[in-house]
């Protein structure tokens, strides 16, 4: 007789983690409170997005919704978008400028201002001494939920924690080094995206930290041949392990890279030959040879360069398996109209139809579908190691930087992760 | 209002009504030839046209580049396995110069994937310019302007 035995299964470490934390709500929930509401900062978006006193644009800290607005002295503020009242959703729009700085809800119209002060309730004292609030009501106590907002080069950040460091510490030195490089001058937004996956945002936070799966994935290189073997690659991630960019730059002064498409087909033969190399032409424009630049910044945004596509993917989590990015696509402000162009045929190689990238939404997918009722079971992550390294360089052929995410994702939720408790036999 | 003449409004929806089966039929590497060579074809949300912006998900400006998403789509892209099925409307001639004409209609794009459920993948309009020459009508540019600004998993095969 086959008697089972409930015991405390292993926790998650870094290297294996429960499958249930992609499909747990009272894990996703967790995450709400420890994650996107605790000592972290959340990205919210591009100062450029919103130039003018009075723009305005909707975003999200984890599942809450959040309004981004530039009020009339330029200072930029972030507030919930939920109405102190009963809680509606206060702006409808996803963007726009709301001239007067005035937003006000259209169920009771209760005004804010843009920092998200209440200055206005219709019939506060009622209408001829009837109804209206008591005397004592104050309407600097019911004001929206204001989050503390910091810029680092026009990529604006939130938090709702009031312990938490300045974001310059937050973000650290390595990663403030990268952010410079691609914000090396002004910006202007070229659109945006957005990516539905029936997924959990750890797995794609996984995906855009996983250099192991571009060569395997992604198979748009080997099938035009083009050959990227010789090229220098280099993972880097700060102490608390979940940010991290990853860089591929050319070998120092050998490969002419605009003709790099010809090249690697003389070197493959047999595979097919792109018909528009200018899909793949890049144009080194920041001073040095990397030609592919992704940087995860924890918890909810990836910034990247790929050739000359430059963008930001916000990750908005709107449930334990359903998941939001938000490409927002940019240029440098003097961009002249070819270079433009340019950019938008670069863009072919990556968002959701990318060529280079139309995987990872996938990749995703899978993996939720993959494991569900899995709990109790544990992914393996040891590719290069079982330790978090600051510094990594070998072809990408690692999991560091993954381990890094969940080194730090785990102390960040601590004591919300029970572990699983699993059958075996007696 | 005026009424296009019917041998066009005939040639540009006989051209629609071809291009949506071939795509739903599976003849991706037949895609290609409803452009002229020097074409330029974009998908593009609604959400960008609205606002001026210019970022398209898929932007090809050459016939070839037209080819390229086909032989990628066949041999290295992974995405979910589906069927797709246009449904167009019947084409707004909205000018006239020579033998370019521009022309508009809505469509609609039905996508089931394995799991047998047929979904509203992408709706929206085509922005066309035509050249019409020797009895056919074929795409000089084809804008697609999708309202559905939340893409599902990922945008692979043509709209
Ligand atoms: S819910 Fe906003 S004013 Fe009543
Ligand atoms: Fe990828």
């Amino acid at each position: 007789m086959n008697t089972q035995v409930r015991v405390e299964a292993q926790r998650s470490i870094p290297t294996a983690i429960d499958y249930k934390v992609y499909h747990d709500p009272e894990i996703f929930a967790a995450e709400q409170s420890n994650v996107f509401k605790g000592r972290t900062w959340c990205y919210l978006g591009l100062e450029a997005e919103i130039p003018n006193a009075g723009d305005f644009r909707t975003s999200h800290v984890g599942e809450t919704p959040v309004v981004l607005v530039r009020g009339q002295d330029s200072k930029i503020f972030a507030w919930v978008n939920r109405c102190a009242h009963k809680g509606a959703t206060v702006c409808r729009s996803l963007r726009g400028n709301q001239a007067d700085g005035a937003f006000v809800c259209v169920y009771h119209q209760w005004a804010y201002d843009s920092e998200g002060t209440l200055v206005g309730v219709p019939f506060r004292r009622g209408m001829k001494g009837v109804g209206g609030y008591d005397k004592d009501f104050d309407p600097a106590n019911h004001s929206l939920e204001k989050l503390r907002v910091e810029s680092y080069k026009g990529m604006v950040f939130g938090t709702f924690s009031s312990e938490i460091e300045p974001l310059e510490d937050f973000l650290g030195p390595v990663m403030r080094k990268y952010i410079d490089r691609v914000f090396h001058r002004p910006i202007k937004v070229l659109g945006y995206s957005r990516q539905y996956m029936a997924g959990n945002w750890k797995l794609y936070s996984e995906n855009s930290r996983d250099s192991y799966h571009g060569a395997l994935l992604h198979l748009f290189y080997p099938t035009f041949g083009i050959y990227r073997q010789s090229q220098d690659s280099a993972g880097e991630l700060t102490e608390q392990g979940f940010h991290n960019v990853f860089t591929v730059s050319k070998p120092k002064g050998d490969i002419d890279y605009t003709s790099f498409g010809d090249e690697a087909n003389r070197e493959m033969q047999g595979a097919t030959k792109l018909q528009d190399e200018r899909l793949l032409q890049f144009r080194p424009e920041i001073d040095d040879d990397v030609g592919l630049h992704i940087q995860s910044l924890f918890p909810n945004v990836v910034l990247q360069q790929i050739q000359n596509t430059l963008a930001t993917r916000q990750i908005v989590t709107l449930g334990p398996d359903k998941t939001e990015l938000v490409w927002t696509y940019f240029g440098y402000a003097d961009d002249d109209e070819e270079t433009t162009r340019h950019r938008l045929r670069n863009l072919n190689l990556v968002g959701p139809s990318g060529l280079i990238s139309m995987e990872d939404g996938e990749a995703v997918e899978l993996c939720q579908q993959g494991t569900i009722g899995a709990e109790g079971k544990f992914n393996f992550i040891e590719m290069g190691g079982d330790d978090v390294r600051e510094y990594y360089a070998p072809m990408g052929m690692d999991e560091n930087a993954v381990r890094g995410f969940w080194k730090g994702y785990l102390e960040l939720m601590s004591d919300a992760l029970s572990a699983s408790t699993a059958e075996v036999p007696a | 209002m005026t009424i296009a003449d019917p041998v066009l409004q005939g040639l540009i929806d006989s051209l629609n009504a071809a291009y949506g089966l071939c795509l739903d039929d599976g003849r991706l590497e037949d895609w290609p030839e409803f452009f002229v060579e020097d074409c330029l074809y974009q998908v593009i949300a609604r959400e960008n046209v609205d606002n001026g912006l210019p970022a398209a998900v898929m932007y090809c400006d050459s016939k070839g580049m037209l080819v390229d998403r086909v032989v990628a789509l066949r041999h290295a892209n992974v995405f979910p396995e589906h069927f797709s099925r246009h449904l167009i409307s019947r084409a707004v001639v909205t000018g006239s110069e020579g033998n370019t004409v521009t022309a508009e209609a809505s469509y609609a794009v039905l996508q089931t994937r394995n799991d047998g459920e047929t979904r509203i993948y992408n709706a929206g309009k085509y922005i066309d310019r035509l050249l019409v020459k020797d009895g056919a009508a074929r795409l000089v540019s084809r804008t697609c302007v999708y309202d559905t600004h939340r893409i599902a998993t990922l945008l692979a095969t043509p709209i």
